[in-house]
Formats: C-alpha cells, sequence, structure tokens
C-alpha cells in the first residue's frame, strides 16, 4: 500500500431539502423562505473561527452534504470556497464535491455549480425505477435521473450516484437488472446502499420491514460480484470504484483523518499531538444558525476522546475500507503501535474464521469479514 | 368465662371455589363480628394474593359469638384452612386446633379431589364433619345427587346434610344451629397446668411475632411465664386476645380457647408449629403429641434477572421467611446465570406463590429454574444423600442407585375425559391403584413420580380434560428409579442452570426439547454455535445456531461515527455481561428466556 498522504477536509451541512423522504434520518428540514445571505454569513463566520487554530493545514477537500446543498444559490457556494481560499492553503489535487437531487430544475443549475467551483458530483438517483422512485417518496422519475446522470457527466469530470437497494419485495433477478442498467450510463463511482429502517423515519413508523438477513446478503454478495465484474470494485462497505475515482473527502473520515463539521449538526475531527477532539454542532437549523451569526460558532459540545475510543473510531471506520488499516498509518494518527493495541486472542480467533487479517503490517477485514463488520468489531474490540 | 359445654371449634374443609370463604363472611355478618364498613369480601383471606387466588395460605381464626335457638349464648372459634394440597401440613395444624369440620361441598359441582384430600384429614383428626351442600341458589344445584355422591365416594352419611346458599345467606343458621348441636364441644381442665398447643405464628408488623394457640388445659394470661417445652425457652406474656376478626385483648385463654399471644418473641423461626406451650413454673408433664415438621419437596433456583438486585432479593426471601417459615433457601452460585438462591417448597403452588409474591410485594423481577425433587442417592461406599439441585449430582460411578419421591394423586374427571387423563398418567410412568365411578364421575388413583408432576402436568391435566378434572395428591414414599443428569452444553461447555433430572425413557425427549428452544433463542452470531443435551459423555440431542450471515451499517461517514462508536460500546458492555463459550459470548437473556418458555 502507497503510504497515505495527509489529508484535511471541510464538510458542509445544508439542512434543507425539497421534501422530505421516507427513509431518511439526516438532519434534512423543509422550509419555505430560506434566508441564503443570512446562512451565507453564518458559514463564513464558523469558518473563520476554526481557520484561527486550523490555518497551518492544507485543505485536500471540501463537501456540500445536506439535505440537499443543490438547492444553495451557486453565489452562496462561490463565497464559500473563495474564503476557505483564503483561509486556508487548498491541494493541488483539491476535491469539491457537492450533492444533488435529480429534479430537473436541480439539472438546469449543474452549470453553475461548476462554475462556482464544484469539480465533483455526487447525484441522489436511488433507483432508475419509477415505482421504487414513488415508494421512496422521491420527487424525480426514471427518465429526469438518467438525464441528470447525462448532463452531469458532460459538466463533471468525476461523477458519482447513489442507488438503493433491497427495498421490500425485491428479488435478486430486478436488482441485478437495476445494477445493470446502472451500469449501461458508464459511472467511475457508485454508493450502493441497502436500504434500512432507522428511528424517527416515516417508514419506521409505518414498520417497513428491512430486507432479512438471508435477503440482505444474497443481495449484498451479488453487488459485489457484478462490481467487481464491472471494473468497479468495493473500495468500502458500499462504495465502488474504478482506480483513482474514490471520494477523496470520504477517505478522510474513513481513514481517520482530520475535518471540520461547518452547518447544524455537522461533526468534527481535529487531532494535536496525537490527542483528538470531537466536535459536534447544535442540530437544530435556527438555533444554529442564531449561535453562528452571534458567537461566530454553533458549538454543540468538543470534547477530547480517550485513546481506546481513538482506536475504536479508527477501526471502526478503516475497516470498511478494502484496504484497511496499515500499522504505519496507525501510527501516524496515534503514535501507538497497531497490534499491541489488540487482543491477540479474540484477533485469532477472527482471523482462523477467515473475517480478518493481519499481514504486511496492514490490519484488513476480508470480504466476509466486512460483510459481518458490526459482529466483527464487537469481537475485536471488546 | 364461657363455659366448656358452650364453646365449640371447628373448620370449614372444601375444594377451592366452593364457597368456604363467602360462608365464613356470612358467618361473621350474621353474629355481628364486623360493622358493615368493615366487611370486606372474605375478611380471612387477609393477603393480597390469597384474595386473588382464593388460597389461604396461613391459618386465619375467627371468634363468634352466637345466640342459639336455645336461648344461650356460645363462643365459636373458626379456623380457616387452606385448602391446597402443597399446604396439607397446614390444614391439619389448624385441624388439630377443633373438634369438628363442616364440609363444603358445590351442588352444582359435587366432590373433587381436594374435597376428599381434605376429609381424610379431618377423619384423621377424629373431627365430628357436618356436610353442606352450598349454592343452592343456582339452576345447576343437585342437591341430591351430589348427597349420594358424598355418601358412595367419601362414605359419609349425607342424610342430615345441610342445603345452603353462602352467597344468598339462606340456611346460615342452621350451619350456626348444627355447629353447637352436632359438633362437640371441647375439654380440658382450667385448674390443670397450661398446656397449649402452638398452632402457627406469624410476624406483625406492629406487635412483633403472634403465635396463635389453642388451649388445652389450665390459663394463659398476661404477666405469666412460659415455656416452649421443644426449645425450652422461657417468655413472659405481653398481650393476649383473640380475632373477632380483629385483634380483640382479653384477659386470658382458658381450655378450649383458640386466641394468640405475644412475648418479645423476635422471630418466627424460633417458634415451632406444633409445640407445646406450659407454665415455667409448673409445667405440664406430657407435651401434646404436635406434628412432623413440613418439609420441602420440591427444589427450585430463584435468580434476579438484574445482577444488582441480588441483595435485595436476600433481604426480601428474609422477610417473606418471617412469615412463611416452610420454605428454605440458601445462596448458590450459577456460572450462567450468576448469583441467585436455590429455595425449596412444599410444592408447585408454594413456589408460584413465593415468586409471586416476590415479584409483587418486593418488586423483584425474578427467574426461576425448572423445579425439582429431592432424590435420594444410594452411594457406592453405602452413604446415603438427599440432591436437591441437580447440578450438585455426583459421579454416576459413585452411585449404586437413585431413588426418587412417588405421591398418591387423587383425580376427579368426568366421564368423557377419563381416557385423557389416564393415558396422560400412563405416559407419566403412574400406576393406576383404583379407578370408581360415582355418576358421571370417575375418580381415579395413582401412584406417580413427583418428578412427573412437577414437569407442566397440571397444564396437560387441565387441557385434557378442558379444567373439569381435579387433582390432588400427598406423598407416597421413594422408590428406586432409572434416573439420569441431561446436562445442556453450549459449544461443548456446561450450562449448568439448565441441568435437570430425567426418567432414562424421556431424557432424549427433553433434551430435544430445551435444545431447541435455545435454538430459538440465542441470536445468530459470528461463529456458529452447537447446542447439545447429554447425559454424562453421551450427547443425546443436538442443535446448530449457523453463524451470521451479514451485519454491517450501510452508511457510515463523518457525521455517524460518535454514534456508532457509541453503539459499538454498548455491544462492549452487553458482552461484558454475557457468558463466554469459547469464541461465541452468549446473553444470559437467552438461558433466563429458555427458562421462561419452561415454565408455561
Ligand atoms: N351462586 C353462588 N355463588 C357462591 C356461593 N358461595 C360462594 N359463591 C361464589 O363462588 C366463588 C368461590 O367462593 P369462595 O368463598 O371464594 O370459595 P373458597 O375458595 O372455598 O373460599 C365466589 O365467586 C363466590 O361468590 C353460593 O352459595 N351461591
Ligand atoms: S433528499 Fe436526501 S437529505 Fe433530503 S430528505 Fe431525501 S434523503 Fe434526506
Ligand atoms: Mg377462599
Amino acid at each position: 500500500m502507497d503510504e497515505i498522504k495527509p489529508a484535511f477536509g471541510i464538510y458542509i451541512h445544508w439542512p434543507f431539502c425539497a421534501k422530505k423522504c421516507p427513509y431518511c434520518d439526516f438532519n434534512s428540514h423543509v422550509q419555505d423562505a430560506i434566508d441564503h445571505d443570512l446562512w451565507l454569513k453564518a458559514y463564513l463566520r464558523e469558518l473563520r473561527y476554526y481557520a484561527a487554530e486550523t490555518s497551518d493545514r492544507l485543505v485536500t477537500s471540501v463537501f456540500f452534504g445536506g439535505g440537499t446543498p443543490s438547492l444553495m444559490k451557486p453565489q452562496v457556494i462561490e463565497d464559500i470556497l473563495a474564503e476557505i481560499g483564503r483561509l486556508w492553503d487548498c491541494s493541488e489535487d483539491f476535491e469539491i464535491t457537492a450533492e444533488a437531487n435529480p429534479s430537473s430544475s436541480e439539472t438546469r443549475l449543474f452549470q453553475d455549480f461548476r462554475q462556482a467551483g464544484i469539480n465533483r458530483l455526487s447525484i441522489g438517483v436511488q433507483s432508475f425505477n419509477d415505482q421504487a422512485l414513488q415508494f421512496l417518496g422521491r420527487l424525480h422519475d426514471a427518465a429526469e435521473a438518467r438525464k441528470a446522470v447525462e448532463s452531469a457527466a458532460k459538466i463533471f469530470d468525476r461523477l458519482s450516484f447513489d442507488l438503493i437497494y433491497a427495498l421490500p419485495g425485491q428479488t435478486p433477478a430486478e436488482w441485478q437488472r437495476a445494477l445493470g442498467e446502472a451500469l449501461t450510463l458508464a459511472p467511475d463511482h457508485l454508493s450502493l446502499y441497502q436500504l434500512t429502517i432507522e428511528p424517527g423515519t416515516v417508514f419506521h413508523q409505518d414498520r417497513v420491514a428491512a430486507a432479512d438477513e438471508d435477503i440482505g446478503t444474497e443481495l449484498y454478495e451479488i453487488t459485489q460480484g457484478l462490481m467487481d465484474h464491472a471494473g468497479l470494485p468495493a473500495y468500502e462497505i458500499s462504495n465502488h470504484a474504478r482506480e483513482t475515482q474514490e471520494s477523496r473527502h470520504n477517505l478522510v473520515y474513513w481513514r481517520g483523518q482530520d475535518y471540520l463539521g461547518i452547518g447544524p449538526g455537522a461533526h468534527g475531527r481535529l487531532t494535536r499531538d496525537f490527542q483528538t477532539e470531537m466536535i459536534q454542532n447544535v442540530r437544530e437549523p435556527g438555533k444554529w444558525l442564531e449561535l453562528a451569526q452571534t458567537k461566530g460558532l454553533g458549538q454543540h459540545k468538543r470534547t477530547p476522546i480517550t485513546a481506546e475510543e481513538r482506536r475504536d473510531e479508527i477501526l471502526l471506520m478503516g475497516l470498511r475500507l478494502t484496504e484497511g488499516v496499515s500499522a504505519d498509518h496507525y501510527h501516524t494518527l496515534t503514535g501507538t503501535d497497531l497490534a499491541s493495541s489488540l487482543d491477540q486472542i479474540r484477533l485469532q480467533a477472527l482471523e482462523n474464521e477467515g473475517f480478518i487479517t493481519f499481514r504486511d503490517n496492514i490490519l484488513k477485514a476480508t470480504p466476509a469479514g466486512r460483510q459481518r463488520l458490526n459482529a466483527v468489531l464487537a469481537h475485536l474490540l471488546s | 368465662m364461657t363455659e366448656l359445654t358452650h364453646k365449640r371449634n371447628f373448620a370449614i374443609i372444601a375444594h377451592i371455589d366452593h364457597g368456604k370463604s363467602t360462608l365464613a363472611d356470612r358467618m361473621i355478618e350474621f353474629c355481628g363480628g364486623l360493622t358493615d364498613r368493615e366487611m370486606q369480601e372474605q375478611v380471612l383471606d387477609s393477603m393480597d394474593i390469597e384474595r386473588e387466588r382464593g388460597i389461604t395460605i396461613k391459618a386465619q381464626t375467627v371468634r363468634l359469638t352466637y345466640k342459639a335457638r336455645n336461648g344461650e349464648t356460645y363462643e365459636l372459634n373458626l379456623i380457616d384452612t387452606p385448602g391446597h394440597v402443597d399446604f396439607s401440613y397446614e390444614v391439619s395444624r389448624s385441624l388439630a386446633a377443633c373438634e369438628g369440620s363442616l364440609l363444603i361441598v358445590d351442588s352444582t359441582q359435587g366432590v373433587e379431589a381436594q374435597t376428599l384430600a381434605n376429609v381424610y384429614l379431618a377423619l384423621d383428626a377424629d373431627h365430628e364433619i357436618v356436610p353442606i351442600l352450598n349454592k343452592i341458589d343456582l339452576q345447576a344445584s343437585e342437591p341430591d345427587r351430589i348427597k349420594s355422591q358424598i355418601e358412595d365416594v367419601i362414605g359419609l352419611d349425607a342424610s342430615d346434610a345441610l342445603e345452603i346458599s353462602a352467597k344468598t345467606g339462606l340456611g346460615i343458621e342452621d350451619v350456626l344451629e348444627a355447629i353447637v348441636e352436632r359438633l362437640p364441644a371441647p375439654v380440658g381442665e382450667a385448674a390443670a397446668p397450661l398446656k397449649a398447643l402452638l398452632v402457627d405464628s406469624w410476624y406483625d408488623p406492629y406487635l412483633g411475632v403472634m403465635i396463635l394457640v389453642r388451649v388445652q388445659d389450665g390459663k394463659l394470661a398476661r404477666g405469666m411465664k412460659v415455656k416452649l417445652m421443644s426449645s425450652g425457652e422461657v417468655h413472659q406474656i405481653d398481650q393476649v386476645g383473640v380475632f373477632k376478626p380483629k385483634t380483640t385483648k382479653v384477659d386470658e385463654l382458658g381450655p378450649g380457647d383458640v386466641g394468640y399471644f405475644t412475648a418479645s418473641i423476635k422471630t418466627v423461626a424460633e417458634t415451632n408449629v406444633g409445640d407445646t406451650i406450659t407454665n415455667e413454673k409448673n409445667p405440664t408433664a406430657e407435651p401434646l403429641s404436635g406434628f412432623k415438621p413440613s418439609v420441602p419437596v420440591v427444589f427450585s433456583s430463584l435468580f434476579p434477572t438484574d445482577a444488582a438486585d441480588f441483595e435485595e432479593l436476600r433481604e426480601s426471601l428474609a422477610k417473606l421467611r418471617l412469615n412463611d417459615a416452610s420454605f428454605v433457601y440458601e445462596a448458590e452460585t450459577s456460572a450462567a446465570l450468576g448469583f441467585g438462591f436455590r429455595c425449596g417448597f412444599l410444592g408447585l403452588l408454594h413456589l408460584e406463590i413465593v415468586q409471586e409474591r416476590l415479584e409483587r410485594e418486593f418488586d423483584l423481577d425474578l427467574i426461576t429454574t425448572a423445579p425439582s425433587v429431592v432424590y435420594r442417592l444410594h452411594m457406592t461406599d453405602g452413604s446415603e444423600r438427599e440432591l436437591h439441585n441437580p447440578a450438585d449430582m455426583p459421579e454416576v460411578t459413585q452411585i449404586d442407585y437413585i431413588e426418587e419421591p412417588w405421591i398418591k394423586a387423587t383425580i376427579m374427571v368426568p366421564d368423557e375425559h377419563l381416557g385423557g387423563v389416564l393415558s396422560l398418567c400412563t405416559e407419566r410412568r403412574g400406576d393406576q391403584i383404583e379407578l370408581t365411578y360415582a355418576g358421571n364421575r370417575a375418580m381415579a388413583i395413582y401412584r406417580l413420580p413427583l418428578n412427573e408432576i412437577v414437569f407442566d402436568f397440571y397444564d396437560r391435566l387441565k387441557s385434557t380434560s378442558r379444567g373439569y378434572a381435579s387433582f390432588d395428591y400427598q406423598m407416597d414414599g421413594y422408590k428406586e428409579s432409572d434416573l439420569v443428569k441431561v446436562s445442556i452444553l453450549v459449544n461443548g461447555e456446561l450450562v449448568d442452570a439448565l441441568s435437570f433430572m430425567a426418567h432414562k425413557g424421556q431424557s432424549e425427549f427433553r433434551g430435544r426439547a430445551i435444545c431447541e428452544r435455545l435454538k430459538d433463542l440465542i441470536p445468530r452470531q459470528l461463529f456458529k454455535i452447537a447446542v447439545q443435551a447429554a447425559i454424562g459423555g453421551k450427547i443425546i440431542a443436538r442443535a446448530t445456531i449457523s453463524a451470521m450471515r451479514k451485519d454491517v451499517t450501510a452508511k457510515c461517514y463523518g457525521g455517524d461515527i460518535t454514534r456508532k462508536r457509541k453503539l459499538l460500546e454498548k455491544q462492549k458492555k452487553g458482552k461484558k455481561k454475557m457468558r463466554q463459550f469459547g469464541q461465541v459470548e452468549i446473553p444470559q437473556s437467552a438461558f433466563l428466556a429458555a427458562l421462561k418458555m419452561g415454565d408455561d
């Protein structure tokens, strides 16, 4: 494995959507009148606050997430990026991603977003099937989805879209066909999520049942096989890419590197001298806006995490990656030795069962291990 | 003081729900023992749980003052007894305090198993018995048929049986008259040294330990120094009284009287039921014959669902025992379930009552292991020991043979359900002793191993007879038997709390049942899990819980880390509470659930 370069990401949360999807447990809200200028000012103030202590870092990525950031005024995005450029040095391969929904009104603005500085787009397609889109409560149809991907491909060099599978009643054959169709659009990056029913969602309230373990397993295994074959192997549990097309920003999270969280409910991690701090913003948009405006930051909590918590976070995220966690990188992050922070008996049991490998100084979850990662982690880290 | 000739001490015996408590209420009312306001339904059943289940556990007494038709005033002492088989010991001691019994039979139902069992106890106590047919207000009442049934099945002359309705009050005065006219007066000598029977004792939060006595000879008065003959302990009497049914102080108790005294006795355990109480100075020469102490016949372990409640369970058991010396307990440690207590009970109902009281009165959440009987192990070295807990079973090579307790069961059942009941008894290794018919009901008497009764017999009896069968039993000695200990293993390791004793012929079936149950209860894990039932080193049943196939969070980005880490921490914490079997950790809750399901 090549040495992992230092990275520092900035996440910006736009908490508004045109409609709340029934499966969504993100910090997203529907609101009529939004004062974009006020929001811009608040984002800028919070950025400046953190710049004071992180201006020595080289920013490698920015990610506009939500909510639906494609509903932001392109000018707001442009001003935010301009401010980031003023406050920090940015890397040569600086990646700037925005999430977008494929409704036609947003597609029309793709060019403007590109102009504002976005160089990677992640589109919330979810499905190319009208019935499925309706079930998922989406505002777009399959034709719009296809058009959005096609027009984005012309505008952005780097592009990804999301699909949700394991919808109630979905058969392996249906999913196989759907995935094949999606691949005809020649994507370089795909996020493929199994539908999960999260507390607080409409689906949860309506007692929609998630696919059972056996069907979920089958669909997951089909996904891995098809994507490997198509040349977009999983580099993370639910993310597939051609080589070099991985989301650099998301890799920051999975590789345990530092990032800032700007906006309501955003989280950050900042490390100095091997002490990592966890930063959590106020979740409620109105409250965050007021705090950021008046105090310069909408922080809810900032606390150092313990060495064990840090270990858990690094492995919890790192073992999601196909590349795993190298002892060198672990040492870079924590100043400690990976092998000696693990229980050898538990590790051995997981290796014997074929869930984990620890070779050439790299700790990796095998495909079988990644498929059961929650249980593997619980066993390994207990 | 009332003359002996004007005293009557009596008990009421009946099958459950035939109307004993209702009749007692009517008599109290008739004699003006309580004002209407104080009159609560079934005043005698003082504990909630007893009232709800209609079961009386402690002996309860009430003194009634009755002006008879002959113009004379009589003092009647009613001693209420529990109706259930588990408490036949309590029935006997209550009966020993009186000279006669009212036998109540529901005239719509007829003689039931408990009717019989209680009649036999009353006859043993040399009682005069007055048969009473109750509930004649009901359409379905068939007094004539029930009378001949009483004569046929019990062999009691029923020509003078009273016909009453405890509910409407019809015939209550006839009952009181019959007590005066047909039951014998007590005998005793006021001038002789004190000789009193310790009938029962309990702890009263205000008065301390109260002792219920029946005076035979002599007097019991405040300030006297009395001796408990079995222990030799001497106590000075603080208070003497009777129940009307409220405690009412009196100056003294004389021959034939039933009442209580208090004497700054600290614990109920210091008092032995059946003991004789006499004067310190001038004691009686001969103690009363007393009774055999009650012995627990069913053992089971109680574990708090939450390990943190262990101390509370210990305190609660101690408190319960203050009033119920008939159950025993000692601390126990189980590898699978943690700290708990091994407890002995008089029977299954007793177990249920204790468990329910602990949960209700002391607000504890408990797990009860499968009940086990007391086995007698005859060792190869010639010694003999009792086995209260299958977990304590020694090596089979050290055992010469094992004996198990048997019972004599009386089952009354309508003809149409007889077939099912007989095959149930056969399936449970029963030997038929007698089968007789009275009208359209059959009475079957069987000898059965007690072990077969504690394992869901009641439920099966109830379902095969649609609830129409009644059942009673008495212990009937020990018999050698082909018994084995079935152990339950998870990934090759023993789960102590799930071990049980079984007859060899049934061991495989029961072992398989528990393996299947665990298979459903233990969640799938990373590693596959083998659940086995074994006798010694031989596996007799197995089930495999296959490994989980997928368990991973679909989405995990920067904002999710904290939440996912907390989730992981919770999982880790949960694992600390789990019992480890090789590589797998199994939640205690799975074992608990397996035991819970075993209950029903
Ligand atoms: N109809 C009718 N019901 C009665 C009579 N005596 C008792 N019961 C009812 O039968 C049930 C059981 O009575 P209870 O006195 O608790 O019986 P115990 O279990 O023998 O004490 C209660 O519901 C009573 O109300 C009666 O004479 N007539
Ligand atoms: S568009 Fe995305 S963020 Fe908004 S509600 Fe739907 S799933 Fe949630
Ligand atoms: Mg009753």
